[in-house]
């Protein structure tokens, strides 16, 4: 049986690709940010915090990153809402999951950032007066920021990949739209032909960005 | 409480099948890509440019997409390319050239990391190249290798949840499929999430483990 | 002069656009330990690895007891020689490196067995005996179970130098063997270099140790810009340099 390549129902339905793929980057962007957030609140509490404190941490890192993304996102999407007789909506559902996984990969990156900075610099912090909060805003974050860049670059580029997860709570993103349009002209073969290079070229774009972020950042050591 | 205890006890047989199919995708991914990924990671250090050039390329566009789209693109491009494979084993092939692609970088990262001076007194001594891949390069390696190798290694577990999207049924369908007649979400959900973090907490703690075995070189 | 055992004729290398080595001519004679002098950027080193065949040279020719090293056949007809060759040859020439280069996922004396089996084809039991034998020889037989990373540099560099010769090699390769060491272990690696060419070992060394390349060499060679400028016997060559070259080079080196 030959088959033949036809991308005309790809032009004419194009429009559920690039609303979905603005709708991908959003989710990337929401999250990645809250993410922060709660990686870098965490971190902090996991480095000065007590036994117990590091216990939940850890936990909550621990339990994350060993279970499936897809198993999450069911989870707070079904799982929760039965239980708390409570709905949302499928977006809102997957930004609330995917910043908690962000959060955990993330909790690791910061603290061992944090760990990186090096003593004499904290040091030199206090010995001008510095209160701890002060240390904390002007001296680690700012001197993290500059070691963990690469490591949170490839963190990014993971999280935008994973935003196609939200396909299978019907969420209109990029794979969503793909599968849609599969679905009502049975152009499989076009379809995927098309979207993975979107999700490779914008993650590729992502990444440059980083780089050139990290160019303006990190000023170029000489040995 | 009882009433629940009992009720998600009730569900484990048909999870049980489910889980040993994930077992089953997650060996073969494992197994079948470590082998290719070894290989074409050797290739990536030292191959000619013709071998070199292509496997980049894969390596990078595979690593560059969502898991998800792999599959579907390599699962619907299949019977296109003239392969007609039931679900099972397209979405098993999908799953190993992804893990393939991440083995490869990691293996060829391991190997680079080597200083040059290992591969000189190899060669000093009258080394042949694949003598001194077989034992010089590839043993010390191995240190390298592991750590990030068996972060993928759990990558692969949770990712062979995702065969559940074209209709296989491993834990995750299985977990899905008992929900559908029970309509208890959360504490299904809650114990498959339990069963996989069991598997793969295990395995970072071996993974621990081998590390710790490997540190002859104190640092 | 001896027999040659090594002979080199208008060598010629460069990396890039930079050249290395620009024709250079040197003859070894068997039992002869001839010392390669220069600043960093001479070439020496380079020279030492063109000879092992760990770089490829552009041009010209070394023998090594009569064998040419890097390519074979002759005029029109010289190609490169493959990976099997080059490591059949690499066997009978031993090497010592600046950074001992030893391998860390072995211990001492299957650092030494390696080349023995696998090159050499020597039994377990054969490799194993000859290993403990040299590394008796450095002054490690008590060692031999040990990692790389529990020995000093000074130690590590003596396995490196067992694993070498065990390999009973016709032609020996220093290449800055003590400039990785702290100053008080460069003594006991030079004790057994000297033995070693008291007991006839051929040997190509490059080394910043003036006295030792007064007391081991028989003739020193002075490179610089990638060509030899003088060579003659240590004692004459070091005290009464002829070209301004070698005189400043010598000059720098006493003020340090």
């Amino acid at each position: 049986m030959q088959y033949h390549l036809n991308f005309n129902f790809i032009w004419r339905y194009s429009e559920k690709l690039w609303s979905g793929l603005l709708l991908s980057i959003e989710l990337a962007l929401v999250s990645i940010l809250i993410g922060c957030l709660i990686g870098f609140a965490l971190a902090v509490a996991y480095n000065g915090g007590g036994r117990l404190t590091r216990w939940l941490v850890a936990a909550y890192v621990e339990f994350i990153r060993n279970v499936p993304l897809l198993l999450l996102v069911y989870l707070v999407f079904y799982g929760i809402p039965s239980a708390g007789g409570f709905a949302y909506g499928a977006t809102e559902s997957f930004v609330v999951t995917l910043s908690l996984y962000a959060g955990a990969h993330l909790v690791e990156v910061f603290r061992a950032g944090l760990d990186a900075v090096p003593k004499g610099v904290v040091d030199a912090g206090k010995a001008i007066g510095l209160t701890p909060w002060q240390r904390l805003a002007h001296v680690r974050f700012p001197v993290m920021l500059r070691i963990v860049l690469p490591a949170l670059s490839n963190t990014f580029i993971s999280l935008f990949k994973d935003t196609s997860l939200a396909s299978v709570i019907a969420v209109p993103e990029l794979t969503y739209g793909a599968n849609w349009i599969k679905t009502n002209t049975f152009r499989a073969v076009e379809v995927w032909i098309v979207t993975a290079p979107m999700y490779l070229i914008t993650g590729w774009a992502i990444l440059a960005a980083l780089r050139g972020l990290e160019r303006a950042l990190i000023p170029r050591r000489r040995a | 409480m009882s009433g629940a205890f009992a009720f998600v006890v009730g569900t484990i047989p048909f999870l049980w099948q489910g889980l040993l199919m994930t077992l089953y995708v997650s060996a073969i991914v494992v197994v079948l890509s470590v082998v290719v990924g070894v290989v074409f990671g050797v290739l990536l250090a030292y191959g000619p440019w013709w071998a070199r050039w292509p496997l980049r390329a894969y390596s990078d566009i595979l690593r560059g997409t969502p898991l998800l789209v792999v599959i579907f693109t390599i699962y619907y491009l299949l019977p296109f390319a003239g392969l007609n494979l039931q679900p099972l084993p397209a979405v098993l092939l999908a799953l190993v050239m992804f893990k393939t692609a991440h083995v490869s970088e990691i293996a060829r990262g391991a190997i680079q990391s080597i200083p040059q001076g290992q591969t000189d007194a190899a060669k000093a001594i009258g080394l042949t190249f694949f003598q001194r891949l077989a034992y010089v390069i590839l043993p010390q390696s191995v240190r390298r290798f592991l750590p990030p190798w068996i972060n993928s290694v759990t990558d692969a577990v949770k990712g062979s949840s995702l065969v559940s999207l074209v209709g296989i049924v491993d834990l995750m369908l299985a977990a899905q499929q008992v929900i559908g007649r029970t309509y208890e979400p959360l504490p299904i959900y809650l114990l498959a999430a339990a069963i996989y973090f069991v598997i793969n907490y295990s395995l970072s703690t071996l993974s621990r483990r081998l590390e710790a075995r490997y540190a002859y070189i104190r640092e | 002069m001896a027999e040659a055992l090594v002979s080199i004729r208008n060598l010629k290398k460069s990396f890039g656009r930079t050249r290395v080595l620009d024709g250079v001519d040197i003859d070894v004679g068997k039992g002869e330990a001839v010392v390669l002098i220069g600043a960093s950027g001479s070439g020496k080193t380079t020279l030492l690895r063109c000879v092992n065949a760990l770089e490829r040279y552009d041009d010209g020719s070394i023998r090594v007891d009569g064998v040419e090293v890097g390519f074979r056949g002759e005029g029109a007809e010289r190609r490169p020689r493959g990976e099997r060759e080059l490591s059949a040859i690499r066997a009978d020439i031993g090497m010592v490196f600046q950074l001992f280069n030893l391998f860390p996922h072995l211990n001492a004396r299957e650092n030494v067995m390696l080349g023995l089996q696998k090159v050499r084809g020597l039994t377990k039991a054969e490799a194993r005996e000859r290993a403990d034998h040299w590394l008796a020889q450095v002054g490690l037989a008590d060692r031999a179970e040990n990692y790389p990373s529990e020995l000093s540099g000074g130690q590590q560099q003596r396995v490196g130098i067992a694993r070498a010769v065990a390999m009973e090699p016709k032609l020996l390769l220093l290449d800055e063997i003590t400039s990785a060491l702290d100053p008080e272990l460069v003594g006991e690696v030079l004790a057994v270099v000297r033995r070693l060419a008291a007991d006839g070992m051929t040997m190509i060394v490059v080394t910043h140790e003036m006295i030792f390349a007064r007391d081991v060499g028989t003739r020193v060679v002075f490179m610089d810009g990638g060509v030899k400028v003088e060579e003659g016997a240590p004692r004459d060559l070091l005290v009464n340099p002829r070209s301004e070259r070698l005189k400043a080079f010598l000059s720098r080196l006493e003020m340090h």
